[in-house]
């Protein structure tokens, strides 16, 4: 079996049998990758908290003949212990990890995905005020490079400026003779502030957090147009929404 | 796909948890083609589990009546709660012996990614417990990975107001292990675990 060697961040760790796991990684050169970690479930493991979901590790991995590959060694590069320690820093990197898990495809070069989610953790990492901010203008740039971006300052039909209504299925911000049935109203501001999550720095986006109403009439916004655009229901998003903090 | 009865077979085989639609399929004619008697005692363990185990109306555990025989036994220290995410977690501890209080089992470990969040686990349950009963004690034994991390914090912060002392399992160095091959998650979570000697 061919060995080749990766980076990346592992996305999710699922139980295999009796001591195994089958680890999700999003790598830099190889897409997202499913290997098997034999063993990893002992506590005896030589592979000990290396491949925990939320770690970037470098990877050597056996590439099997089915979409199933086998981690022969691994090393970490870095295991964002703030986000580690915070619940809300947590949630936020949950949904990081969902979304890029959702729109990556296996073993499909993506390195501006890889590229992205390593920002977006680093970025969350420093402990930002507001982690779900982080995690709001994250996912407004994995659906623009999907190639969803939405629109938020002009008619996504038209381009007329000042659009007042919202429809996903159209591309976002819409004027009202362009307009269809599924389309609800949207203040100024509410597409205001998600312009300016879709354009911050990963590192500034959680600063401070947004005045609480705009915030209420946004995430909803934010959270259809995502999933519809994905064709996935993300689990992770309502959890964000309520905050783990109790 | 297949059709009829076999068909199903494989569909009820793949809901349950870590069975995929292969293992499915191998179990599903592993168990057409096995003697009727054998496929005749899976099913009827499976209806009597069901009938007979309930979850204990304290702790969560199996229990078969109201009771587990660990909330029932007076023997145990009532103001110690060992809170673990499944009943085989308590199953674990107590073959251990090192418990002598009693459990609080959660029912699993927060995993947004899987949209599991606190209220789908038997927390709020925790808390009431720990207010009722004049609990001293909260032990958190969720597992030492990413969810299980997540739920002890949660746990943590959530009894903080009731000013009950919690603790958690010490993480780090497997015993038996060789140092040289620990990572430093590990490493680093025994150095903050580490006590006078
Ligand atoms: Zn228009
Ligand atoms: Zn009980």
């Amino acid at each position: 079996m061919p060995l080749y060697k990766e980076q990346g961040v592992v996305l999710r760790a699922v139980k295999l049998g009796e001591a195994d796991k089958i680890i999700t990684v999003m790598t830099q050169g190889s897409g997202k990758v499913r290997a098997v970690a034999k063993g990893i479930r002992k506590t005896t493991s030589r592979f000990g908290a290396r491949l925990e979901p939320l770690t970037h590790v470098s990877l050597m991995v056996y590439r099997g003949r089915s979409s199933l590959d086998t981690v022969s060694q691994a090393e970490i590069i870095g295991s964002f212990r703030a986000i580690r320690g915070d619940l809300g820093l947590f949630a936020a990197a949950e949904t990081m990890l969902e979304a890029v898990d959702k729109v990556a495809e296996e073993h499909e070069r993506n390195v501006r995905l890889f590229l992205l989610l390593l920002g977006g953790l680093r970025a969350l990492d420093t402990g930002p005020a507001d982690p779900a901010a982080v995690a709001e203008s994250f996912l407004l740039k994995l659906l623009s490079l999907s190639g969803f971006h939405p629109s938020l300052r002009a008619c996504a039909v038209c381009g007329r400026p000042d659009p007042s209504l919202f429809s996903s299925g159209q591309g976002g911000a819409v004027c009202a003779s362009c307009a269809e049935l599924d389309a609800g109203p949207v203040s100024a501001e509410a597409l205001a502030y998600l312009a300016g999550l879709a354009g911050s720095d990963l590192l500034k986006a959680g600063a401070s957090a947004p005045d609480p109403q705009i915030r209420r009439e946004a995430r909803p916004l934010l959270f259809g147009f995502a999933e519809y655009h994905l064709e996935r229901r993300m689990k992770s998003l309502p959890i964000l929404a309520r905050s783990l903090v109790p | 796909m297949y059709e009829g009865p076999i068909q199903d077979l494989i569909d009820e085989l793949s809901r349950l948890p870590g069975i995929g639609p292969k293992s499915a399929q191998r179990l599903a004619f592993h168990l057409v083609k096995a003697p009727a008697e054998e496929a005749k005692r899976l099913a009827e363990a499976i209806l009597q589990a069901k009938e007979r185990i309930f979850f204990c109306k304290e702790c969560g555990n199996v229990a078969e009546g109201d009771l587990c025989r660990i909330c029932r036994d007076e023997s145990r220290d009532r103001t110690v709660l060992c809170v673990v995410e499944e009943p085989k977690d308590a199953a674990t501890i107590e073959r251990a012996g090192v418990v002598r209080g009693r459990y609080h089992v959660l029912g699993g470990a927060i995993s947004p990614l899987d949209g599991i969040g606190p209220d789908d686990l038997r927390v709020q349950e925790l808390l009431e417990r720990v207010e009722r009963e004049g609990v001293s004690e909260v032990i958190i034994a969720t597992n030492p990975n990413l969810e299980g991390n997540a739920t002890a914090m949660y746990v943590a912060a959530l009894l903080k107001p009731v000013g009950v002392k919690v603790t958690r399992l010490a993480s780090g160095l497997p015993v038996g292990g060789d140092l040289e091959y620990a990572d430093e998650v590990t490493l680093s979570q025994a150095l903050e675990g580490r006590r006078e000697m």
